[in-house]
C-alpha cells in the first residue's frame, strides 16, 4: 500500500519537475477596486495582445456576471498567457474540452500559460459561485487558425471577438 | 443505558434526520429545478437560497448531530457507566439547534446565499454566521465531555485498554475540534466583521486559506463514525471477529495526525498559494489515504473470518456467506463499493495537476455525493438501525425495509453521481442555478443531467422511507434488546502499545504539523499589499 502511494508521488514529482506541470501559482496581488483606473487591466488592454516575443497574452477582467471581453480569439499553436483580475467576488474559469482551469480571487492575478492546437470555439463558463447571477457567466474562446489572427493589429492593441 | 441517556442520544438522532429529510427534498428540487426536465430555467435566487441551506445542514448540521448522538452512545455503552455532564450535552445541542435555526432563518430571507462555504467578499447576513458559530460552539461542548467522560473512566481504570469505539470517538472530538478552527478564525475575524459593518475590506484568499484548514479535516470528522461502525459493530453483527484491534488504533491516529495538514489540496486552482505548500499537500494527502486502505484491508478480513465461520468456502465463498440480510452487513457492502469509485475519483482530485482537469466541474460534486452521501451517510442509517433497539426499546420493524431503503440509497446515489463524474469530464461547471441546454456545446450533457435527476428523486424516497421506519420501530411492541456489544478482535489478549493507548502526543503532532503546512500560507497575508477587497452584499432582486 504505502508502495502504491509512493508510486502515485513519484509520478506527480516526475511530471512537475520534468515537463514543468504546475497549477497557477504566482501570489501576484492587485488592488481589485481600481482595475479600470489604469495600469495592466484597463479596458484598452482587455483582449488578446501579441508579446515581442510572438506569444499570445490574453487579459481578462472577471465581474459580476461577465467575462470582460466575453468573447476572446488567440491564434492556434502559439503559446498563450491568460492572465485574469476579478473586480468584485471570487470567480474561476475554465475552458472546455482544455486542462485550462483555475481560480480568480480578488486581490490577486491569476495567470494560466498554455497552447491551443485546433481551431474551434469553446465555451469558457465561471466555475466559482459569485452570486445569484452566477449561471450567466459564460464568454466564448475562439481558436483560429494562425493566418486568420491580426497578428499585426495585436501587436498595437488588444483584440477581441466581443460585440460592444 | 439510562432512560435519560437514551432520550439525550434518540433527540440527537431525531433531529439529524429531521434536518437530513428536509435537506434531501431541496437536493431533489435542485437536481429537478436544473435539469432539462424543468423545462426552462429555474429561479436562481430560491435555487442558490436552496443550495445554502442543503449544504448549511448536510455539512455542518447533520453529520455534527450524528458525530454527536453516535459519540454519546459509544460513551456509555462502551465505557458501561452513565454520561458525565449531562446538563452540558443538553446545553451543547440546543446551543446548536438555535445556531442552526438562526441560520435557517437568515437563509430563507433571501440576503445570506453564500452557499456553505461562505465565498467572501460575498457577504450575507450576519445572523447567519453567527448561526453557524453557534452549531460549532454547540458541538465543542460535545468535545469538551468526550474527553473528559475519557479521562474520568482513565482515573478509575488506569493502564486498561481504552475500547476501540472510544478511542475512535475521542480522535473524531479531538480532530473536530482543531478542524473547526479554521472556520472558526474566518467566521469571528474576517467574516462577522464585515457583515456586521466594522471592517471595510477583506482577503478573499486568507479567508479561502482559513477555510481549507476545515475543508478537508471536517471531511473524516464525518467519515470516523462510519469507521468506527466498521470497526467495532460490522465484524459482531456478521459474526465474526475483529481481524486487528491495534490496526484500527493505528488509522485512527493517523487520520487525527494527517487529516489536517492537507486542506490547500482544495486549492491547488487558486492564484492565492504559491506552487511549494500546493506540492507539500499533494504529498501529505497520499499520506491520508493509507489509514483508508488500512482499514479497508482490516475490514474484508474481518468479514472473510465472518463468513468463514458461517461455512463459506473457496476464494470467494465467503463472501455469499456473510449475512446480507441484515442491515448493517449490507450497508457495509453498498459502501464499500462507493469508497472504492469515489476513492478512486479521490486520489485523481489529490494529483497536483491532475485536478486541473476536473476542478469545480460537476465531477467533484459527483466525487463528494458519492464518498459522504454515499459511503458515509449510508453507514449513519446502519448506525441508527443497529442503535434503535437499545435505544427506543422497540425492534427494528423491520429488517427487510431497512435493506429495501439502503438498497434505494445505494441505487439512487449512483445514478446521481455517475453522471455528474461524466458530465464534469465534459467540462460542466459547478453551482449553477441553470442552464443553457438549447446551446450546442452543452446540449450533449442533458440527458445525463436529466438521468441524475431522476436518481435525485430515488435518494428522495429513499429518505422519506428511513424516517418511516425509524417512526414505525418506535410506536411497536416493547422488548428490551439487551446491552449493546462491540466485536471482540483476535488480537485482544495481546497488549496495547502505550502510544496506542493515548492521544496525546497525536494531538500535539497535528498541531506541529498544521504550523509547518499552515504557517506560510497564513502569515503571508500579513505582507502581501493591494490584496483585499470590499464586501459584496447579496441583495434580494438582484
Amino acid at each position: 500500500m504505502v508502495g502504491l502511494l509512493a508510486l502515485l508521488v513519484a509520478i506527480v514529482v516526475f511530471t512537475s519537475a520534468h515537463w514543468g506541470l504546475h497549477p497557477p501559482s504566482r501570489v501576484e496581488t492587485i488592488d481589485s477596486t481600481s482595475l479600470h483606473a489604469g495600469g495592466e487591466f484597463s479596458e484598452a488592454n482587455l483582449g488578446t495582445m501579441i508579446a515581442p516575443d510572438g506569444s499570445a497574452v490574453v487579459r481578462i477582467v472577471a465581474q459580476q456576471y461577465a467575462f470582460v471581453p466575453d468573447c476572446l480569439v488567440v491564434p492556434a499553436g502559439v503559446p498563450v498567457t491568460m492572465r485574469l483580475a476579478s473586480a468584485d467576488a471570487v470567480h474561476g474559469f475554465l475552458v472546455q474540452d482544455t486542462n485550462v482551469n483555475a481560480m480568480v480571487v480578488p486581490g490577486y492575478v491569476t495567470t494560466v500559460r498554455t497552447m491551443f492546437k485546433d481551431s474551434r470555439e469553446h465555451l469558457m463558463p465561471c466555475h466559482e459561485f459569485c452570486g445569484v447571477g452566477h449561471q450567466a457567466m459564460w464568454a466564448h474562446l475562439r481558436v483560429v487558425e494562425r493566418e486568420k489572427f491580426p497578428f499585426d493589429e495585436a501587436r498595437e492593441k488588444a483584440v477581441s471577438c466581443a460585440r460592444h | 443505558m439510562l432512560a435519560t441517556d437514551r432520550r439525550l442520544i434518540l433527540w440527537h438522532f431525531w433531529l439529524a434526520f429531521g434536518a437530513f429529510a428536509a435537506a434531501v427534498v431541496l437536493g431533489a428540487w435542485q437536481m429537478w429545478a436544473r435539469s432539462p426536465l424543468h423545462g426552462g430555467p429555474a429561479n436562481p435566487e430560491l435555487y442558490y437560497r436552496s443550495v445554502t441551506a442543503h449544504g448549511t445542514v448536510l455539512g455542518y448540521v447533520f453529520p455534527t448531530l450524528i458525530a454527536m448522538g453516535f459519540g454519546y452512545a459509544v460513551c456509555v455503552t462502551a465505557l458501561g457507566r452513565p454520561l458525565r455532564g449531562q446538563k452540558i450535552a443538553w446545553a451543547g445541542l440546543w446551543l446548536l439547534v438555535l445556531g442552526a435555526l438562526m441560520a435557517a432563518l437568515a437563509v430563507a430571507q433571501g440576503n445570506s446565499s453564500v452557499l456553505y462555504t461562505f465565498y467572501p467578499p460575498l457577504t450575507a447576513s450576519p445572523f447567519y454566521y453567527l448561526g453557524v458559530v453557534l452549531v460549532v460552539v454547540g458541538s465543542w461542548f460535545w468535545v469538551a465531555l468526550m474527553i473528559y467522560n475519557l479521562h474520568a473512566w482513565r482515573r478509575e481504570h488506569p493502564g486498561e485498554r481504552v475500547p476501540l469505539a472510544v478511542f475512535g470517538t475521542v480522535v473524531s472530538a479531538l480532530l473536530w475540534f482543531w478542524t473547526s478552527i479554521g472556520a472558526a478564525l474566518e467566521l469571528l475575524f474576517q467574516l462577522l466583521p464585515v457583515a456586521l459593518g466594522w471592517s471595510s475590506t477583506v482577503d478573499a484568499g486568507l479567508a479561502r486559506t482559513l477555510f481549507s484548514w476545515t475543508l478537508h479535516s471536517i471531511v473524516y470528522f464525518w467519515l470516523i463514525p462510519a469507521y468506527i461502525a466498521f470497526y467495532t459493530l460490522v465484524p459482531q453483527a456478521a459474526g465474526g471477529r475483529l481481524y486487528s484491534d491495534r490496526m484500527g488504533r493505528v488509522a485512527f491516529v493517523l487520520f487525527l495526525v494527517l487529516a489536517m495538514p492537507i486542506g490547500i489540496h482544495h486549492l491547488f486552482a487558486d492564484p492565492n498559494i504559491g506552487i511549494g505548500f500546493k506540492f507539500l499537500h499533494s504529498v501529505f494527502t497520499a499520506g491520508v489515504v493509507l489509514p483508508t486502505l488500512l482499514t479497508v484491508a482490516g475490514l474484508a478480513a474481518s468479514l472473510e473470518i465472518a463468513g468463514r465461520l458461517r461455512g463459506g468456502k473457496g476464494l470467494l465463498g465467503w463472501v455469499a456467506a456473510l449475512p446480507w440480510e441484515r442491515p448493517i452487513v449490507l450497508a457495509t457492502g453498498f459502501s464499500l463499493v462507493m469508497l472504492g469509485l469515489g476513492g478512486a475519483g479521490g486520489i485523481i482530485n489529490m494529483s497536483y495537476m491532475l485536478n486541473q482537469s476536473i476542478h469545480n466541474t460537476q465531477w467533484i460534486t459527483g466525487h463528494f455525493h458519492l464518498i459522504y452521501g454515499g459511503t458515509v451517510v449510508i453507514m449513519y442509517f446502519a448506525i441508527a438501525y443497529e442503535l434503535w433497539p437499545h435505544l427506543t426499546g422497540h425492534p427494528l420493524r423491520s429488517a427487510r425495509l431497512a435493506c429495501l431503503q439502503l438498497w434505494l440509497w445505494f441505487i439512487g446515489m449512483l445514478v446521481v453521481t455517475l453522471p455528474w463524474h461524466v458530465v464534469g469530464l465534459m467540462g460542466q461547471p459547478r453551482r449553477m442555478a441553470y442552464y443553457d441546454w438549447s446551446n450546442p456545446g452543452l446540449a450533449a450533457q442533458g440527458p445525463l443531467v436529466s438521468a441524475s435527476a431522476l436518481g435525485g428523486f430515488v435518494l428522495l424516497l429513499s429518505a422519506i422511507l428511513l424516517i418511516v421506519i425509524l417512526a414505525r420501530s418506535q410506536g411497536g411492541e416493547k422488548a428490551e434488546a439487551g446491552a449493546l456489544t462491540y466485536a471482540r478482535a483476535l488480537d485482544d489478549g495481546q497488549p496495547v502499545p502505550r502510544a496506542l493507548n493515548t492521544l496525546g502526543v497525536w494531538f500535539g503532532l497535528m498541531v506541529a504539523l498544521t504550523v509547518v503546512n499552515y504557517g506560510y500560507p497564513i502569515a503571508q497575508s500579513f505582507f502581501l499589499q493591494h490584496n483585499t477587497a470590499p464586501p459584496q452584499p447579496v441583495t434580494i432582486g438582484r
